[in-house]
């Protein structure tokens, strides 16, 4: 994902001059193709998150597309403040990305996981919220974000994540994208990088992902939930404030909340030191 | 862009201009019942300076692509900025009556949603870090407008603001200016009682900007350095205005009690008579 993140980047950043990269001094063997290319484009804020995302909304309001760039948790809660006053509150073009989504990092440990970054960004009301399943969704997702300025968020897992998809698909904030054929009334629906453990778990379900979601796209989801017998969610995130409760929120106080099923992180996971596949697996996301 | 002064840029037209602010700010609070006139009232001078000729902005063109760019970080001292752009043409000076109502655009912190506002602000720490994106863009392209931001003393307890001061340094910005509304009180106590910001000075030449100190309620000074700023090729520029909150209102001046305090209207009579106000408005 990363790799498709920094190709696609570039791509569009050679077809869009206000394209911009800023990063928290993170991305080491990442970001040099943009960093080379537009050296007049990017720019690495130091290790200083809160200025990194003030500095990019008020590059923002001036005409650029900033791409924030940090591991995990560091472009979204230590700055959390200034994407919800400076970049939501204002609308601006500001994507947050954030490599090492889940529990990407695994033995790196807490500080380095992201398992409560949905529940902050779907909070913003103006949020778009970008968490690609492969790299053709990542793709897809970049693609869509460029086209549609304004208040993003991408998460990315590392790198080496399985394609799913044979060519890139066509999202939308709130669409279901199906990924593996099956049966259409019990059904998977995964958003990020949890789409290989919703593929794993499925048995004769079909598989959908959702990489584009957020606060706006909510309204739409009550007549996808009304076609199906149960929804079954899979994120690699805490239950609480995340993929799951979004879908079940858009439907809560009717019949139809009772057919979503969410599997989700232990919140076990935050107290263990382990790789990303055993706290995936004693989280509960895979069997 | 033609640059057109909004008022005079005399000693006498910006007086006139922050007495004009000071009494619609008063009218303000007392009739929303609001908080931080004491606030307001220190940077009546720095506004009307800078409205009064030294912000290149237009209000029949309040997003002309050239302005200057100003920020209030400072947010709860709104009714300063308000009623400076109701007194030189932004908005209609009727709407200031509207301040803090329900469905009022005039938010009690200050709002993007009104003409001439850049920037909601009201969580403190963050009109510097965005003002640095502004002037970094506006280095990037070769733009020559400048960017001032207004900060308050007791904002620089917030990390993000170090932040940006490191970056802005480190980056030559100097189409940046950053007036520091120096009053010396916080919410509380004395900023010196409170996170001491001592030695400010030459706290910030160590961090690479240019400094400057003078008495914010000084037009002519004020004036001469802003309208002067960058004072050093490559350096951003901070001016530290030593000002007086509450300034013009002899019962509000250095009182804690002035942040929070709404005037009765026995006050707002006594504090407009202070200021030399005497129309009705």
């Amino acid at each position: 994902m990363r790799d498709a993140f920094i190709e696609e980047l570039v791509a569009l950043a050679a077809a869009h001059d206000n394209i911009a990269l800023v990063v928290g001094d993170l991305g080491f063997n990442v970001i040099e193709p943009f960093a080379d290319r537009f050296p007049d484009r990017f720019v690495n804020a130091g290790v200083a998150e809160q200025n990194m995302t003030g500095l990019a909304a008020g590059m923002a309001s001036e005409g650029y597309h900033v791409f924030t760039y940090s591991i995990a948790n560091f472009p979204t809660f230590r700055c959390a403040e200034h994407i919800r006053n400076d970049v939501d509150h204002h609308r601006l073009p500001v994507t947050v990305v954030a490599v090492g989504g889940g529990v990407s990092y695994g033995a790196l440990g807490y500080s380095h996981h992201a398992v409560q970054d949905y529940a902050l960004m779907r909070a913003m009301p103006h949020m778009t919220i970008a968490a690609p399943g492969d790299p053709l969704e990542t793709r897809a997702c970049l693609r869509w974000l460029v086209a549609n300025p304004g208040p993003s968020y991408l998460r990315l897992g590392k790198a080496g994540e399985p394609r799913f998809h044979d060519a890139i698909p066509d999202v939308a904030p709130g669409r279901w994208i199906e990924v593996r054929d099956g049966d259409p009334k019990r059904v998977m629906l995964s958003t990020g990088a949890a789409l290989g453990a919703a593929i794993q778990r499925a048995e004769d379900r079909a598989v959908f992902s959702m990489p584009l979601w957020g606060m706006a796209s909510k309204p739409c989801q009550p007549a996808q939930l009304a076609r199906r017998w149960e929804v079954t969610t899979c994120e690699d995130h805490l239950q609480d404030g995340g993929f799951g409760s979004w879908l079940m929120e858009s439907v809560a106080g009717t019949p139809d909340a009772a057919k979503v099923k969410p599997i989700a992180l232990s919140a076990d996971v935050c107290d263990m030191v382990a790789g990303q596949a055993t706290l995936n697996r004693l989280g509960g996301l895979v069997a | 862009m033609e640059h057109v002064p909004l008022a005079a840029a005399s000693d006498a037209g910006t007086i006139d201009l922050a007495r004009r602010i000071r009494a619609q700010a008063l009218r303000m609070v007392t009739r929303a019942k609001a908080s931080h006139i004491g606030s307001a009232l220190s940077i009546a001078d720095i506004v009307a300076v800078l409205y009064g000729g030294v912000l290149k902005v237009d209000p029949s063109a309040p997003d002309h692509p050239g302005r200057d760019r100003f920020l209030l970080s400072k947010g709860h001292a709104c009714v300063a900025v308000y009623a400076a752009l109701a007194e030189t043409g932004f908005i209609p000076r009727e709407t200031l009556a509207t301040y803090g109502t329900d469905l009022s655009p005039l938010m009690a912190h200050i709002s993007h949603q009104v003409p001439g506002v850049e920037f909601s602000t009201g969580a403190l720490g963050h009109g510097l870090p965005f003002g640095t994106g502004k002037a970094l863009a506006a280095k990037k392209r070769g733009a020559s407008w400048r960017t001032m931001v207004l900060t308050s003393d007791g904002e620089w307890g917030e990390g993000s603001n170090w932040e940006a001061a490191l970056f802005a340094a480190h980056h030559g910005l100097d189409n940046l200016v950053c007036i520091l509304d120096y009053n010396k009180l916080q919410s509380l106590r004395s900023v010196d009682e409170t996170l001491r910001l001592e030695p400010l000075h030459s706290k910030f030449e160590a961090f690479g900007w240019a400094v400057r100190e003078l008495d914010g309620h000084d037009h002519a000074a004020l004036r001469e350095a802003l309208a002067g700023a960058p004072w050093a090729p490559g350096k951003p520029s901070l001016l530290i205005a030593h000002t007086t909150k509450g300034k013009g209102v002899s019962f509000m001046e250095n009182q804690v009690l002035w942040h929070y305090r709404n005037p009765s209207p026995e006050q707002l009579a006594q504090a407009l008579a202070e200021i030399g106000e005497t129309a009705d408005a």
